[in-house]
């Protein structure tokens, strides 16, 4: 059976009043890949983040998102959160948390798309929600205890340390059950030992829980020992593609961080 | 020498106030008769006044950063009224089972007027918590809450009036008219941002009004509608004391309902979506959470509130006119929600009793009412955001099964 | 066609009333995105200042251009200093609170100034001395625009055409641009941020106190409730025009004028206000960004 990718995206542009800020970037991540995607500020990482979540609307190019096992669907043009319906979620460059609810509450958001009990299931109590809302209770602890905040659950979230709410953010989006999650800078601000476990939550995420992987990351020393696959960007542009062994020797690459050391 | 620089800023402040409020507190001038009333005994309060609050400004200040800089220190935060009632679950108990009491032979102990006052206070708090699903909940920053407010009691008022149609059937129909324009309304301004849609709505109030005063054909114009009947009881033909106890049980019960609903709604898949948004609109529908669509949840189910709420205001006064409905009464509906603590049942039924009983009953404020009101507002803002009795979030305890964690019930 | 070009030139009147006090919302809402409830107000002390000072002058025998001139001064310096109170006491504790934080102490400073007011002075309507000039107009012109109305439109192009040279050639102006497009920015390149936002709100209220004189002598009559609907129309003036576009609130101000003036005149007066603010909600529906106004991505 040929496997497809279960995110495929074919000429990819975005103008932002004449300004290109993606222009015809081709990308597409592999079932339970790690794929980074890398560059100067200002390359058109976090556009591109938000133009295949809904945020922005592409000028022009196609999204196609595939569950494993699944139908192949183009989401161009759909709202975000219809594509964290289909399977999609993300984390943010600067934090999102939901600052005055619990770490516990937090996560419980993020199984809103997969759950459906409405108002009058909410006044009434019966047993369909009240099973339902066990249910998402108990799930989101366990996801909190795979990131490692099972410690902190009744904390308003606000008061958690910045490196546990770049946590409490994988958290809450691998909640919403994708099979495909984009994280923006994961690992920024986080010490050396933070990132260090970042990199192994990363991995038993993908390994655990089959979830592929696209993340835009400035930490090179994580991107070249976590990803199998790199794509760097510069000027709205993909200028290469590769494993990490083949983007470390590429002149182009080079090139394009210019004055900025790629081992730093 | 250091007494006299501590002083300074005070009398400073104090000059300036008097002569900020010069023309307006002591000039008067009677453009009739032709004379000016000097009333320079207002420009030594002024002064005082000014000077005095000062020292409480400041103290409230030094407070305020006191506060911040130990939470900062201490990543804690303060102990809270309503954190410390969420921690023990027993002193609620006993308050609630108090004031339930209180409630329950109120009528039986105060006279007639008071039992109606207190009939009124009651509306306010349900007006409050339903207002309170809008603005506290979902953080819609709705201004012409009193549009829909209006919707149920004219609902009633014109339905009676043109087809004899009765206090009970009219009741869920006003509710439903009022959640009709809520719909009408958010459907399409709630996509706006938050002080956009505060200005819409306050706009919408305001032409919902000024319709009801000019179009004579329709809602009688200013006139009003006089003559609407009170609820009937079973038949039986009441006095007014006994129309009074029975409207007075009648606003306890949706009262009593309301918290019931209301505390459901707070922590359940709705309620939490509704957090969410108010907190990070962003975030919210990249968890999948359909913005507009739970927001016309929120802002319905508020609108049906005031609906209702509406209907039985209208058999309260048995007389309703387009005066009932001004901005006013939304910045009051506002300002109990405010000060009650935006997100908590208690602080907000503590603010609706106060703000209706204390203007009632220390008749030399009723003057003053709407000053409090404003300045109440901007106080809380600045010194007190949470209110009175701030929304404590729930707290949950797991144990270890070898099946995996399970959720302590409790 | 005579009806028409008075309808017009009634709005036009109009519509640069709102466009003054409009300018002042645009002008706050550009600096710290807050919609200053309180403005409508401020506009109200202005105008109620200038009543009660030129009838004190009137009743100690001064009167005509050189008391209207001295009661304007006097209010624009109250309203001015009322401005720049209000900011400090209500908005600048709350900097960085949430946004519905300063919103709310503003909606509840506007309450306390009205009823300040109404406590103050008096509940009931006061009426407002006609002390403008009345200008020798020829008769054919005359019909079609009053002497009052054709002052008002000449004070406020004046005004504009100067707070336009302010903002676009002094420093303060500088300033104040360049805390509009990031404040945090202005402060790392050394412009003093807080005497920045106190000088918009004295500008801005200065602009109201004299909208407030002209459209007192106007209408000829003030009470404490008038800051209420004329802030909402001079709000609803920016926002349609682009809000913290400048030349977007006068464009606002005369569009809002001129269509009150021709649905009132040929529609039905019962429902002027009506009209405003249906403008205000089809606008904001339609067109959020206003007419001038520029659309801005949402910040991820």
């Amino acid at each position: 059976m040929s496997m497809e990718p279960v995110l495929q995206v074919r000429g990819l542009t975005m103008t932002f009043g004449g300004l290109r800020a993606l222009d015809n970037v081709d990308l597409h991540v592999e079932r339970e890949e790690i794929v980074a995607l890398v560059g100067p500020n200002g390359a058109g990482k976090t556009t591109f983040f938000n133009c295949i979540t809904g945020i922005y609307p592409p000028a022009s190019g196609d999204i196609f998102l595939a569950p494993p096992g699944g139908k192949r669907r183009r989401i161009n043009g759909l709202k975000m959160h219809t594509v964290t319906e289909h399977g999609m979620a993300r984390t943010f460059q600067n934090i999102h948390i939901f600052p005055a609810m619990t770490v516990l509450e937090n996560v419980m958001v993020g199984r809103h798309c997969r759950t459906s009990s409405g108002l009058l299931g909410a006044v009434l109590r019966g047993a369909g929600t009240l099973r339902e809302e066990e249910g998402i209770v108990n799930k989101s602890y366990e996801i909190l205890e795979t990131v490692g905040l099972d410690a902190s659950v009744n904390e308003l979230a606000i008061n958690l340390p910045y490196g546990a709410q770049r946590r409490l953010e994988i958290a809450r989006a691998v909640a919403t059950d994708p099979f495909l999650l984009l994280l923006d800078e994961p690992a920024a601000g986080m010490n050396p030992q933070e990132t260090k476990e970042l990199e192994g939550l990363i991995r038993q995420i993908r390994n655990g829980k089959k979830i592929s992987i696209l993340l835009i990351e400035h930490d090179m020393k994580l991107v070249m020992s976590i990803s199998d696959r790199l794509c760097v960007m510069d000027y709205g542009e993909k200028i290469a593609e590769g494993t990490p062994a083949e983007i470390r020797g590429n002149p182009i690459v080079i090139e394009a961080y210019l004055g900025e050391d790629p081992d730093a | 020498m250091k007494n006299l620089t501590a002083l300074k800023q005070p009398l400073l402040v104090s000059a300036w106030f008097m002569f900020l409020t010069f023309p307006l507190m002591v000039i008067r001038v009677n453009t009739i008769e032709n004379v000016v009333e000097w009333r320079w005994r207002n420009m030594i309060w002024v002064g005082t006044a000014s000077f005095l609050l000062t020292f409480l400004w400041r103290y409230l200040s030094d407070r305020r950063e006191a506060a911040r800089k130990e939470a900062e220190r201490t990543e804690d935060h303060e102990q809270t009224l309503g954190r410390f009632l969420a921690g023990r679950p027993e002193v609620g108990r006993y308050l609630s089972v108090g004031a339930m009491i209180l409630a329950l032979i109120f009528p039986f102990v105060f006279s007639t007027y008071q039992t109606n006052i207190m009939a009124t206070a009651l509306m306010y708090a349900v007006l409050g918590l339903g207002l309170n699903i809008v603005v506290g909940q979902a953080g819609l920053l709705n201004l012409g809450y009193v549009a829909f407010y209006a919707a149920g009691a004219y609902s009633y008022a014109l339905l009676n009036h043109h087809f004899g149609i009765g206090f009970w059937t009219a009741l869920p129909v006003g509710a439903v008219v009022g959640a009709l324009f809520g719909i009408l309304l958010g459907f399409p301004v709630l996509r706006l941002r938050g002080d956009y849609l505060a200005i819409v709505t306050l706009g919408f109030g305001e032409i919902t009004r000024l319709v009801l005063e000019n179009w004579n054909d329709f809602s009688f114009g200013p006139s009003g509608i006089s003559n609407i009947p009170r609820p009937g009881f079973f038949g039986i033909a009441l006095d007014i004391r006994g129309a009074t106890i029975y409207l007075y049980f009648l606003v306890l019960l949706l009262c009593l309902a309301t918290v019931f609903i209301v505390n459901r709604l707070q922590n359940s898949r709705i309620g939490r979506a509704w957090i969410a948004i108010r907190e990070d609109e962003t975030a919210s529908q990249a968890m999948g959470i359909d913005g507009t669509k739970t927001k016309l949840t929120a802002f319905a189910l508020g609108a049906f509130w005031a609906g209702m709420v509406g209907v039985i205001f209208a058999a309260k006064t048995t007389f309703i006119n387009p005066a009932s409905f001004t901005f006013l009464e939304s910045a009051m509906i506002l300002s109990i929600v405010v000060l009650g603590g935006i997100g908590s049942i208690p602080g907000i039924i503590t603010a609706a009793l106060f703000l209706i009983l204390v203007p009632e009953y220390l008749r030399a404020f009723s003057n003053y009412r709407m000053l409090i009101f404003g300045s109440v507002m901007v106080l809380m803002m600045l010194f007190r955001p949470q209110g009175i009795v701030a929304g404590a979030r729930r707290t949950y305890t797991f144990r270890r099964r070898k099946s995996g964690p399970e959720l302590e019930r409790g | 066609m005579e009806y028409f070009l008075e309808l017009f030139a009634g709005g036009l009147t109009r519509g640069s009333i709102y466009a003054l006090i409009a300018l002042g919302y645009t002008m706050v809402y550009g600096i710290i995105e807050l919609i200053n409830f309180a403005h409508g107000e401020i506009y109200m002390i202005g105008a109620f200042t200038a009543l009660i000072v030129s009838s004190v002058l009137a009743m100690s025998g001064m009167s005509g251009v050189s008391a209207l001139v001295l009661a304007s001064i006097v209010a624009v310096v109250y309203a001015s200093a009322y401005g720049f109170t209000v900011e400090k006491i209500a908005y600048k504790p709350l900097r960085r609170a949430p946004r519905l934080s300063p919103l709310i102490s503003a909606i509840g400073m506007s309450i306390f100034l009205q009823n300040y007011v109404l406590l103050a002075q008096t509940p009931d309507f006061l009426p407002f001395p006609n002390l403008l000039p009345e200008l020798p107009l020829p008769e054919a012109f005359g019909n079609i625009i009053g002497s009052t109305e054709l002052i008002i439109l000449l004070t406020t192009a004046v005004i504009m055409g100067g707070l336009t040279l302010v903002i676009k050639f002094t420093k303060m102006g500088k300033a104040m641009r360049a805390t509009a497009q990031d404040r945090d920015m202005a402060m790392l390149v050394g412009i003093n941020v807080n005497r920045v936002i106190s000088n918009t709100f004295v500008i801005g209220s200065a602009l109201a106190a004299v909208g407030g004189i002209l459209i007192a002598s106007h209408v000829g009559r003030v009470n404490f409730f008038i800051g209420f609907i004329a802030g909402i129309k001079a709000f609803t003036a920016a926002v349609l025009g682009g809000i913290g576009s400048i030349p977007g609130a006068v464009l606002g101000g005369l569009v809002l004028g001129l269509t009150e003036s021709f649905a009132t005149g040929y529609v039905s007066s019962d429902y002027e206000d009506v009209f405003a603010f249906a403008l205000l909600i089809v606008i904001l529906i339609l067109r959020p960004t206003g007419l001038l106004g520029r659309a801005a991505a949402p910040k991820v």
